[in-house]
């Protein structure tokens, strides 16, 4: 096989793609300027829970495509965990052929619209362009032109369908709906197997549904890559938790050769601190998935949230952007992220971080909890905070925060939503007898993502901790290529 | 899937249902409970598998009607089909033979204690069960109930049927009575923490099963967080059933009410809507 740089070569040499290199030259190119992603107002946005990024026209995508410079050596891909070709579907964007850059995309990734929408692309792709390193200038827009080209190819009525390959008949099931599994059912019915998606709770797609909020991704985006997936023949079965409903010893038993297991991160991580059970103490778990996928506060539906003026999200990451965005939208006057270091250190996207400010979320950053205090009837109304300096880098290279002695005061709060993390989900780990874990309790695999037992395999969040939608995807593709070498080698023997 | 195919009131807001659902009635354990939710924008509810037949392949609930979701679900009827239910959840019973076990029940907290007296007493345990409720209308499964007891004594508030008095007072009787080795209360969270603090007087080891707010039922959420012993567990995943004597009742019975506002109003909306 050829490596890949000689096949980005071959690629970039091809005729189509040097004549539009030809059309600008690479100077000019760097003179243009980053396009801005068009937005609803932050003070319309803040009270709706509508999209909040528009998406790009045909126009504003052809002019930011033009910024490409179609790098002989795209370190761009490098920066990209499943390897998109990027340039190639930029130039595609450049000349106007929108569905041939969705199809670019989607050689690799089967999730472009969600990816294009949530990966933190300043820390992958986009950090690894020539830009950014070189000439130290906003890097091409690689995540809008990927949304772009992924909505072009939704709303145009001709959506490719991965083709499912010629049937094998051998049984595969993959438990949890979330990314990674979407992306290993994707591969493993193109390779031809009979695939089943088990999943727990009532609705598919794991945290695309229950954690990140519709203004960001529309639930109908994730439903309708779900429903290509069942187009091509995969099987989708809620409300079957595995280990529970049935073991995995039972499905084997029921003719499934090998297992995914892609059950997430779903365990929330709480503070320990005092008065942390108070009512109208949520983690961002709850909260999220009462609202997202429960509809609470939408008419007609049954679950209930509890709502108040002052609403407290305790953490830096994207959960803890998207609750307190969601606090906004839901009508709090005061809606404060409190975070421990700063804004450099923040986990959360840069863009989330940059909306939140533009819809008026107070940042209470290098500040802690370490109390809270109820009222009679046992419900949260003030949380004691103490005040934080950053000392010495610790083992993930960001400054130590440590408390200021004496700094502690109290703020108001009606609702408080700890978003500080979350642990490997145990339901599967624990309910398979000799599946190694960690210590910290995610699955062990090898390099084919298969575990201490052979035809289980891992990958997503129960092996990475929490990580992100693209890293997920990552595991689930190369997931299915292991799993894939896995069968056939049984099959041999 | 989820087919109603019996129904049956034991009094004005309680009723059974047993529902088809063949995974769950072949590896459900007593002590184990469901994710019920029914309708589109239904709300997710834990509710006891209150027994079970896996030959054909049938699950049990009994259900009390306290709000809007309850009675949705009382209200479905015979050839309805559940729009969602998940499980079995939880850790199962641990049963063993201890000696002589009291049981006791406070309302519909008969129906999930009796899998366990049932499975108590196979095991080979001297079973004496105390049931409690409000009057003689709230009495429920008393037959299923002797059954599997050597004894049982009845209470009520009013007198209206059996002895009158609390469930403490029926547990206590048998205490002074006999040697009791193991402890069992399930019932409204008021209850369970009265029965605790009778058989912590008395040093005798019980086990409640604590039936906090929940939303997903797998550990995800938190919502059915609790204090035990002085650390956070999740009733969901690490129970529902606790050393009585480490549950902190009075943080419990605060919780329940996170949300009592809200679902009194709704209730009362959607009671107006019916009618
Ligand atoms: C609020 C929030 C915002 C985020 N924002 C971003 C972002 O902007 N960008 C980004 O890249 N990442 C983001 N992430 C992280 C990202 O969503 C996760 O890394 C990713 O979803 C992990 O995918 P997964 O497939 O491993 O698991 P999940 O998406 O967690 O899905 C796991 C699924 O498995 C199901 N399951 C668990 N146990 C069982 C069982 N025993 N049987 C059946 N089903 C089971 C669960 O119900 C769940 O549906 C965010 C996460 C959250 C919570
Ligand atoms: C593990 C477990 C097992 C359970 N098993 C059963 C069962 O077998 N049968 C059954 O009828 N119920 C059972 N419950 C309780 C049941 O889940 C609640 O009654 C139900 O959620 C009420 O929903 P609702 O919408 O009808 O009422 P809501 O509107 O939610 O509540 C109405 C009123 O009831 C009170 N309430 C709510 N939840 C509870 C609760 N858990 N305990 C006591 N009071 C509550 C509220 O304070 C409120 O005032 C169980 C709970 C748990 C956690
Ligand atoms: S999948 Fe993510 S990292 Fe890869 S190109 Fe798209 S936005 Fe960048
Ligand atoms: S590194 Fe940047 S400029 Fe170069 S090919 Fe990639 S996206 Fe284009
Ligand atoms: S119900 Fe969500 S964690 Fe227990």
């Amino acid at each position: 096989m050829e490596n890949l740089k000689d096949f980005y070569k071959r690629e970039r040499a091809e005729e189509w793609r040097a004549e539009i290199r030809k059309t600008l030259k690479t100077k000019e190119r760097t003179l243009l300027e980053r396009i801005q992603m068009p937005a609803q107002d932050p003070d319309v946005r803040n009270h709706n829970r509508t999209e909040v990024n528009l998406g790009l026209d045909e126009k504003l995508a052809m002019e930011e495509a033009r910024r490409c410079i179609d790098c002989p050596n795209p370190t761009c891909i490098t920066g990209c965990p499943v390897g998109i070709f990027i340039p190639k579907f930029i130039k595609k964007i450049e000349i106007g052929d929108f569905l041939g850059a969705a199809k670019v995309i989607k050689e690799t990734n089967s999730l472009p619209a969600v990816c294009g929408r949530v990966c933190p692309q300043e820390k992958q792709c986009e950090a690894n362009c020539f830009y950014t390193i070189q000439l130290q200038k906003p890097p091409v827009a690689i995540g809008f032109l990927e949304r772009f080209a992924a909505d072009y190819e939704r709303n145009s009525g001709q959506m490719a369908i991965p083709e499912a390959g010629k049937k094998n008949g051998i049984k595969v099931a993959a438990i949890g709906s979330g990314p990674a599994s979407l992306a290993w059912a994707t591969d493993m019915a193109r390779f031809g197997y009979d695939v089943t998606v088990f999943e727990a709770l009532h609705e598919l797609g794991g945290v695309l549904k229950y954690g990140i909020p519709g203004f960001r991704l529309p639930n109908e985006i994730v439903d309708i890559e779900i429903n290509n997936l069942k187009e091509m023949g995969v099987k989708f079965v809620t409300n079957f938790v595995v280990g529970r409903t049935a073991t995995i010893e039972e499905l084997r038993e029921k003719g499934f050769e090998a297992f995914f297991v892609a059950s997430g991160a779903g365990l929330p991580r709480f503070m320990n601190i005092p008065g942390e059970n108070f009512t109208g103490i949520f983690s961002s778990n709850e909260y999220l998935t009462r609202i997202n996928l429960m509809g609470a506060t939408l008419d007609g539906y049954d679950t209930p949230v509890t709502l108040g003026d002052n609403v407290a999200v305790i953490g830096g990451g994207n959960t803890a952007m998207d609750s307190v965005r969601t606090a906004k939208r839901l009508g709090a006057k005061r809606a404060m992220i409190v975070y421990r270091r700063t804004r450099e250190e923040m986990p959360a996207r840069v863009e989330e971080v940059e909306h939140a400010i533009e819809e008026g979320i107070e940042f209470m950053n290098l500040n802690n909890p370490v109390k809270y205090i109820g009222d009679n009837n046992g419900r949260v109304k003030k949380m004691v905070l103490q005040k934080m300096e950053l000392g010495e880098p610790d083992a993930s290279g960001r400054r130590r925060p440590i408390p200021v002695e004496g700094s502690e005061y109290e703020v108001d709060v009606d609702v408080v939503i700890v978003a500080v993390g979350v642990s490997p989900n145990p339901l599967i780990p624990s309910s398979v007898k000799g599946l190694k874990t960690t210590k910290w309790g995610t699955i062990k695999v090898n390099d084919d993502f298969q575990s201490s037992i052979e035809d289980i395999f891992a990958g997503g969040d129960i092996v990475r901790g929490g990580a992100t939608v693209i890293l997920a995807m990552g595991d689930g593709r190369n997931a299915a290529v292991g799993m894939d070498k896995y069968i056939k080698n049984k099959i041999k023997k | 899937m989820n087919k109603i195919i019996e129904k049956k009131f034991f009094s004005e807001n309680v009723v059974k249902l047993v529902i088809e659902s063949p995974d769950i009635a072949r590896n459900r354990k007593p002590g184990h409970f469901v994710i019920v939710k029914t309708g589109k924008k239904g709300e997710r509810i834990p509710l006891t598998i209150a027994g079970a037949d896996p030959v054909k392949g049938t699950i049990n609930l009994v259900i009390q009607i306290v709000g809007v979701t309850s009675h949705k679900i009382a209200s479905l009827e015979v050839g309805d089909e559940i729009s969602d239910i998940s499980g079995p959840l939880g850790k199962a019973t641990h049963i063993e033979k201890v000696g002589t076990v009291l049981a006791a029940a406070g309302g519909v907290g008969t129906a999930p204690l009796l899998p366990i007296i049932e499975a108590m007493k196979k095991a080979g345990n001297r079973v004496v069960t105390v049931l409690a409720a409000r009057n003689k209308d709230l009495i429920i499964l008393e037959d299923e109930v002797r059954k599997h007891s050597d004894e049982v004594i009845i209470m009520t508030d009013d007198g209206s049927y059996g002895k009158q008095g609390l469930v403490t007072h029926g547990m206590e009787e048998v205490i002074k009575n006999e040697k009791v080795d193991l402890s069992i209360a399930i019932g409204p969270a008021i209850m369970m923490k009265f029965a605790s603090l009778l058989t912590k007087k008395y040093d005798i080891k019980t086990v409640v099963s604590l039936n906090t707010i929940m939303v997903d039922g797998t550990g995800m959420c938190g919502a059915c967080r609790i204090t035990v012993g002085g650390k956070t567990k999740f009733v969901c995943v690490d129970g529902p059933e606790f050393d009585a004597h480490k549950v902190d009742f009075d943080e419990m019975l605060m919780r329940l009410s996170g949300f009592k506002e809200q679902e009194a109003a709704a209730y009362k909306k959607y009671i107006a809507e019916l009618s």
